[in-house]
């Protein structure tokens, strides 16, 4: 409609407005194509390879591990396209990438690269305090972090196409991850159980639109796909997430900060195809070899990175 | 009638969705034994590469092209379809393995990445000639495969034209294909062969169930009898399955 003079009316079909050429279906279905997979962080091609021959069913092109930028601290940005580009060319899979929060000019030129998804994540250092990126605005779909339901909503409101769990990207800790995908689990049971007539207040309570917090009580779960991330670093986290309700399951740092990533990737990778078996669970983490170094999040002094965005 | 569907990866729940708005019953296969118990298995659309791999590591294999052998009815959407051609190309580096039986070649990833994903209405008139209904189906193509040639044996169900431009932006299609494929031309997306039905798009994303119906019935031709052996005992005891509940169909 753009130029054309004529005004659309705004509204017309809950969250499925969106450019032209790319319509929401599409975007979803890689999501769903994505399903009861692993995607690996990967800061190279060669460990884009490795995560590959593991069996992930998508890769995180960055130039640092989540892991590396608490070390190193600093301003952390989107990855150099080149680099981008050069683990494009050496796998078959899905690539993703990261842009900052807010930053729509970084998802611009994620999309001119024409790689598969973008994460929009709290992880780099947030563009915008206020804003997230307009994802209708685009033809590439976008996967969110959240820390509860109305996250979740939001988000899915400004075009996400995926959702996943904020946790807390690069301490190996699972904690906040759990904390975040029981919210949500935890929400949307309360919300089946509710009255009709209640929804309009409880979704003025987790501050989502209506339209879709109604949707989701219809259909009992976040209405895009939902997966686990931040602070996976053992097949068992991977199988608990995906018990405890997840799609699938981001790992970061896990794989490549620990002894032996080829292994440690495998294993994972099984881990979220056989989540209920633990019997194949304790079989696939046998003599991986050290885990990534975690932390403690007790300590105040670490920051949180889920804090960065509402 | 119980329909087993692969579930290593990939929409296999979209596919057991999609069989219980017909009233089946499809059960979740993970292991080669579990194959036993079923009479004809959906290779759901996921990552090919990753559902190689995970096939390989628990040695699925075998046993999945015993049952493509014994004729059992076989359907694969988009990376079912690349495990179950003959040959395909556009691989990752050390190529991957396949379960093969329909004699057709596949390029992995013909349309290129996500942004060139698409829908489009696909004509199908022996589908729509068996199930009714519009004589047009929704084709959902994630970054999908398609068929560049096929045996003699092979029918064709539906086609779409590719343009050349598209051709051209599938990254990794080397210059022999481009050829082959040439500009206005058509690429096969759905093929059957004997009891192999292969679709290059997802069914199992929207709500139109005539494919999956049409498959139903190619199992209910020649899985006659085979209808009482599965008991609800056969299922994995530890697996407990609570109505799962499925993402909505965006149109």
């Amino acid at each position: 409609m753009a130029g054309s003079g004529v005004v659309t009316v705004y509204g017309n079909g809950a969250i499925t407005e969106t450019a032209k050429q790319s319509p929401f279906s599409v975007k979803v279905g890689l999501a769903q194509m994505l399903r009861g997979g692993v995607i690996m962080d990967v800061v190279n091609a060669e460990q884009a390879r490795i995560a590959e021959e593991a069996g992930a069913c998508a890769v995180m092109a960055l130039e640092r591990v989540p892991a590396d930028i608490r070390a190193q601290g600093g301003v952390a940005r989107m990855s150099d396209p080149q680099l981008i580009k050069e683990i494009k060319q050496a796998v078959t899979i899905p690539v993703m990438a990261k842009a900052r929060i807010g930053h729509f000019v970084e998802a611009q030129i994620l999309e001119a690269i024409g790689i598969d998804y973008v994460d929009e994540s709290e992880v780099l250092t947030p563009a915008d305090d206020v804003n997230h990126i307009n994802k209708h605005n685009f033809r590439i779909p976008f996967v969110c972090g959240c820390r509860n339901l109305g996250e979740a909503l939001r988000r899915i409101r400004e075009g996400a196409a995926m959702i996943r769990t904020k946790g807390e990207a690069g301490t190996g800790n699972i904690i906040e991850a759990v904390r975040h995908v029981r919210s949500v689990m935890g929400d949307i049971r309360v919300l089946r159980n509710m009255d009709d007539d209640e929804v309009f207040t409880f979704a003025k309570k987790i501050q989502s639109p209506y339209d879709l917090v109604m949707q989701t009580k219809q259909l009992g779960r976040l209405p895009v796909v939902h997966f686990a991330a931040g602070g996976v670093a053992t097949p068992a986290d991977a199988a608990l997430m995906m018990q405890l309700g997840c799609d699938g399951v981001f790992v970061g740092s896990g794989v490549f900060k620990s002894g032996d990533p080829a292994r440690r990737a495998r294993a994972i990778v099984q881990a979220v195809t056989h989540y209920s078996d633990p019997e194949v669970l304790a079989d696939v983490s046998c003599g991986l070899g050290e885990a990534m170094v975690g932390i403690n999040l007790n300590d105040a002094k670490v920051e949180r990175y889920a804090n960065r965005s509402e | 009638m119980v329909v087993g569907v692969l579930a290593l990866q990939g929409s296999f729940n979209e596919h057991i969705a999609a069989l219980k708005r017909l009233g089946v019953k499809g059960i979740e296969i993970r292991k080669p034994e579990q194959l036993q118990n079923v009479t004809s298995l959906i290779i759901p659309g996921g990552e090919s590469t990753t559902m190689a791999k995970l096939a390989e590591y628990h040695n699925l294999f075998p046993a999945l092209r015993e049952f493509v052998q014994m004729g059992k009815p076989v359907w694969g959407t988009c990376a079912g379809l690349i495990f179950l051609a003959d040959k395909a190309i556009g691989q990752k580096t050390g190529g991957q393995e396949l379960v093969g039986g329909l004699d057709c070649t596949v390029h992995r990833n013909f349309f290129g990445s996500q942004l060139q994903s698409f829908e489009a209405e696909l004509s199908i008139p022996e589908m729509a000639a068996q199930e009714g209904g519009p004589p047009s189906f929704r084709g959902v193509f994630i970054r999908a495969p398609a068929i560049l040639d096929v045996g003699p044996g092979v029918e064709v169900l539906a086609e779409i034209p590719v343009s050349f431009d598209k051709a051209s932006c599938s990254d990794r299609a080397s210059q022999d294909q481009e050829e082959s494929t040439g500009s206005g031309k058509k690429v096969i997306v759905a093929v059957r062969q004997g009891n192999l039905l292969a679709t290059a798009f997802h069914p199992e994303l929207t709500a139109d169930s005539r494919w999956h119906a049409y498959f139903l019935k190619m199992a209910s031709e020649t899985g006659e009898g085979a209808l009482c052996c599965v008991s609800t005992s056969v299922e994995d005891p530890s697996f407990f399955q609570q109505a799962k509940n499925d993402l909505p169909i965006f149109q």
